[in-house]
């Protein structure tokens, strides 16, 4: 039953999508074009790659609002290590991004883990340190498209049959993550954990733990987008990605992740971020200024959230065997 | 004195007094089933009315209509004989109507007097709430209930039979005249019940009525005066309490006799499976030593607060011992988290099986496999086919009837989420199974059918611990029972040393 509400969320999200399109091709007719819209996807894949994380993270009942920052000081370390060692293969600096990311997700994972101070509190308090050490590292300074090493700009924006490396790594991700949240124990750890974290603990799964790898996926993911990030933009600096994480956890939203844990799927959180991507991408063109983009991207997520809210309001128990068979 | 009581309550039930508050044959019912079907109930002023039932009953429905959550489709209700509506739940308060709920819903950050007055603070100047009267009063009315509760403690300082007592206060501040209580002695010890009886006496002193719903035989004969029993949402019976006995109550409730509310079983315990060695916690518990043998059932009684369930959960790894030893058939065992205890076949089924026991997002198969994932799965991937096998096997063997075995646990009946916790901690295949209060809050049939399961359990050879505040229970299904008392053993019983009275003195420490 609420698997079917999901499914249907997540149809209904599609029809939402499909319709926002429709609307715009009405004013904008090229919008619609494939060429266009692989734009779209591919602008937005930072969006999705970071909902995936945040997804897993609010799966198990905590919220990482350090994602952006976590991406800038990936994104500034990566860039000065291009700076100070052009020749090194771009392979090597993916896994640099991702190792850097994860480790300081795991700051994060750690702390809430083993410390049990509350997630907003842990992630405010590192959102501030990584955009200080952002800061202490390049003494308030930019790294401009100039000092990148070619091979280092050109990754993300290499293309195969068709779509740049970008949109490629966002729909791996898609995929590895979706069989990771429904194939796998780890998977099943994070909804558990998530949806009744008592249950859990007496059922031999660590909460505390479960979280920790969370956070470190989380974080692995937003090392990769910072690195995706600097290369494709060709900037490296302070304020990069300023309150982008409030753009994640509202794509998340959006997508049906049940901010109270335990409920969400990463197609739910892919079809959020395009929601997003979707309507920043479309308003520009069709002549709507960006103070009414603020204002529907809120809307939306207002929306959703009462959605969400009326499928997860309690139903009430269920005492009528009628009843649970119907279901 | 309760020889007195009843003679007054049989005086006091003269026709010619009028009810404080009565129900005439009111009906409610939902979309597609009747929850009342004209249920008729009289309370009288300074009276003790037991409301009895099995779960389902009709019992909260009636408690909710009068309290005017709910309203009446059909019928009425009566105040001192004239008609009247409580459209809201402040219409119900404000004629003197108040709930004392089975938990207290009350506020833990506020203190005591402010509990007391939510919602009807005394005001002073420019409607501001006068603090110091409010304590004054507050502190007079807990006196009144035997109380030594410094008003401005915060709630949550409190243990529960003593926001008990706040939620008593508060049903005095309003000036009630009908006080319900819903199960009060559920979450409560010996002790404590004692102090709620006493209270229960001076409330009738007072003349108030007062309508007090139970599952427990002996405190509805100890304290009530008069009866009056539901089943399927219809009155069945109602009369004095003097007139009538424990068994036709019980008969009344199920529509047939319950002659035998314990299963015979052979008593034949094997070797021996587990035996714990003096384990301690710095706070909870010490000096904690006893054996378990295959087939057995272990009953661990105590008062609430023993440390019973804190000692079963450090066995299960939940927290950890300070010091001490576990063996497992014949081997020692180190057992630091669930995993390592659900790994060496020690499952934990625990007290609050709602809030603790499923997952109700996930579906009824991700429940029953969710601690047996080590066997369905290969280096951390998961093996749906194996998963939906051995759900449905165990989900099977205890005749769970659902749609589908992808049906989310939340939309299962509490019945059936209760046979899912236990196919869940099953499929482990157990040795040992610790059973945290495996019927508190059941209805006598549903009771019944666990106690049948547990002998069943026994006699394929489990080890059962149980650990369980009823009397009758322990006594009823143990082979042997440890006492405990303040974190420690204080006597282990078998044979016929196991009677109601040697419990209690060892558990009170008498």
């Amino acid at each position: 039953m609420q698997k079917q509400i999901l499914m249907s969320r997540e149809v209904l999200l599609t029809g939402a999508i499909v319709l926002l399109l429709a609307i715009i091709s009405t004013r904008f007719p090229a919008f619609i074009a494939p060429s266009n819209l692989a734009n779209v996807f591919n602008d937005t894949a930072p969006l999705i790659l970071l909902a995936i994380g945040q997804m897993i993270v609010i799966l198990t009942r905590c919220i990482d609002l350090s994602v952006a920052a976590n991406l800038a000081l990936t994104g500034m370390v990566v860039s000065m290590i291009n700076v100070a060692m052009p020749g090194l293969p771009v392979p090597i600096i993916i896994f640099i991004a991702v190792a850097f990311g994860a480790l300081l997700g795991m700051v994060n994972g750690v702390l809430v883990w083993k410390l049990e101070i509350p997630p907003i509190v842990v992630t405010l308090g590192t959102m501030t340190i990584f955009r200080g050490t952002i800061f202490l590292l390049s003494e308030g300074k930019w790294i401009n498209a100039h000092e990148f090493s070619e091979t280092f700009k050109a990754f993300p924006r290499t293309e195969l049959l068709g779509l740049p490396l970008m949109s490629w790594i966002a729909i791996a991700a898609v995929i590895f993550f979706s069989v990771v949240m429904s194939r796998t124990t780890l998977g099943r750890a994070f909804y558990a954990a998530g949806g009744n974290p008592h249950a859990a603990t007496y059922a031999g799964i660590d909460v505390g733990r479960t979280q920790f790898w969370a956070f470190t996926i989380s974080g692995a993911l937003a090392g990769l987008t910072g690195y995706l990030w600097v290369s494709r933009f060709a900037v490296a600096f302070v304020d990069l990605a300023g309150g982008f994480e409030l753009s994640v956890v509202a794509a998340c939203v959006i997508g049906g992740v049940a901010i109270m844990g335990g409920i969400g799927t990463v197609v739910g959180a892919m079809l959020g971020a395009l929601f997003l991507g979707i309507i920043s991408n479309a308003l520009p063109v069709v002549n709507i200024s960006p103070f009414w983009q603020l204002a529907i991207s809120g809307g939306a997520i207002i929306i959703a959230v009462a959605l969400n809210a009326q499928a997860n309001r309690e139903k009430g128990r269920i005492i009528l065997k009628r009843a649970e068979h119907a279901t | 004195m309760l020889m007195e009581t009843d003679q007054k309550s049989v005086l006091a039930s003269t026709e010619s007094e009028i009810p404080v508050l009565a129900l005439n044959a009111v009906t409610k019912t939902f979309p597609g089933v009747t929850a009342l079907s004209e249920v008729s109930l009289e309370l009288f002023p300074g009276k003790v009315t037991a409301l009895v039932g099995e779960n389902g009953a009709g019992k909260s429905t009636v408690v909710k209509i009068l309290t005017g959550i709910y309203q009446p489709n059909g019928g009425q209700i009566e105040i001192d004989g004239s008609p009247i509506r409580f459209p809201t739940a402040q219409d119900a308060g404000d004629a003197g109507v108040t709930a004392i709920h089975q938990e207290t819903v009350l506020f833990d950050e506020l203190s005591v007097a402010e509990n007391v007055f939510l919602g009807h603070a005394p005001r002073g100047r420019f409607g501001l709430i006068d603090t110091s009267a409010m304590m004054e009063r507050a502190r007079e009315i807990l006196e009144s209930v035997g109380a030594h509760i410094d008003p401005r403690t915060k709630l949550k300082d409190l243990g529960i039979a003593n926001k008990h007592l706040v939620a008593i206060a508060r049903a005095l501040s309003i000036d009630a005249r009908v006080v319900i209580m819903d199960e009060p002695t559920a979450a409560l010890s010996q002790k404590e019940i004692e102090e709620l009886y006493d209270l229960v006496e001076e409330l009738k002193g007072q003349g108030k009525a007062i309508l007090f719903i139970s599952h427990k035989f002996d405190e509805i004969f100890r304290i009530a005066d008069s009866y009056t029993v539901f089943r399927d949402g219809a009155l069945v019976g109602s009369g004095a309490i003097a007139d009538v006995t424990e068994a036709e109550l019980v008969k009344m409730m199920v529509g047939r006799d319950v002659s035998q509310i314990f299963p015979d079983r052979e008593r034949k315990t094997g070797d021996e499976i587990l035996a714990v060695d003096g384990y301690e916690h710095p706070t909870e518990f010490a000096d904690i030593s006893f054996v378990l043998r295959r087939g057995e059932i272990l009953g661990f009684y105590g008062l609430v607060g023993a440390g019973r369930s804190e000692f079963m959960q450090s066995l299960f790894g939940i927290t950890r011992p300070s010091a001490g030893d576990v063996t497992i058939d014949g081997e020692r065992a180190i057992i630091r988290s669930p995993a390592d205890a659900v790994g060496k076949g020690i499952v934990y089924v625990p007290e609050d099986r709602g809030r603790q026991g499923t997952i109700t997002a996930l579906p009824i198969f991700q429940n029953v496999t969710l601690p047996s994932l080590g066997r369905t799965s290969k280096n951390g991937f998961l093996k749906l086919a194996e998963e939906f096998q051995l759900a449905r096997e165990y989900t099977e063997r205890l005749d769970l009837r659902a749609a589908s075995l992808d049906t989310d646990v939340g939309n299962l009946s509490g019945g059936n989420q209760q046979k899912v916790v236990i196919a869940k901690w099953l499929a482990t295949h157990p040795k040992i199974i610790i059973l945290d209060e495996p019927t508190k809050g059941i209805d006598i049939g549903s009771k019944a059918a666990v106690h049948e399961f547990m002998a069943e359990l026994a006699a394929q050879g489990l080890a059962v611990i149980m650990v369980s505040s009823e009397i009758p229970e322990v006594l009823g299904m143990s082979d042997r029972v440890i006492v405990m008392r303040e974190g420690r053993i204080a006597a282990e019983l078998s044979g016929d040393d196991m009677t109601p009275e040697t419990l209690v003195r060892h558990a009170a420490g008498i």
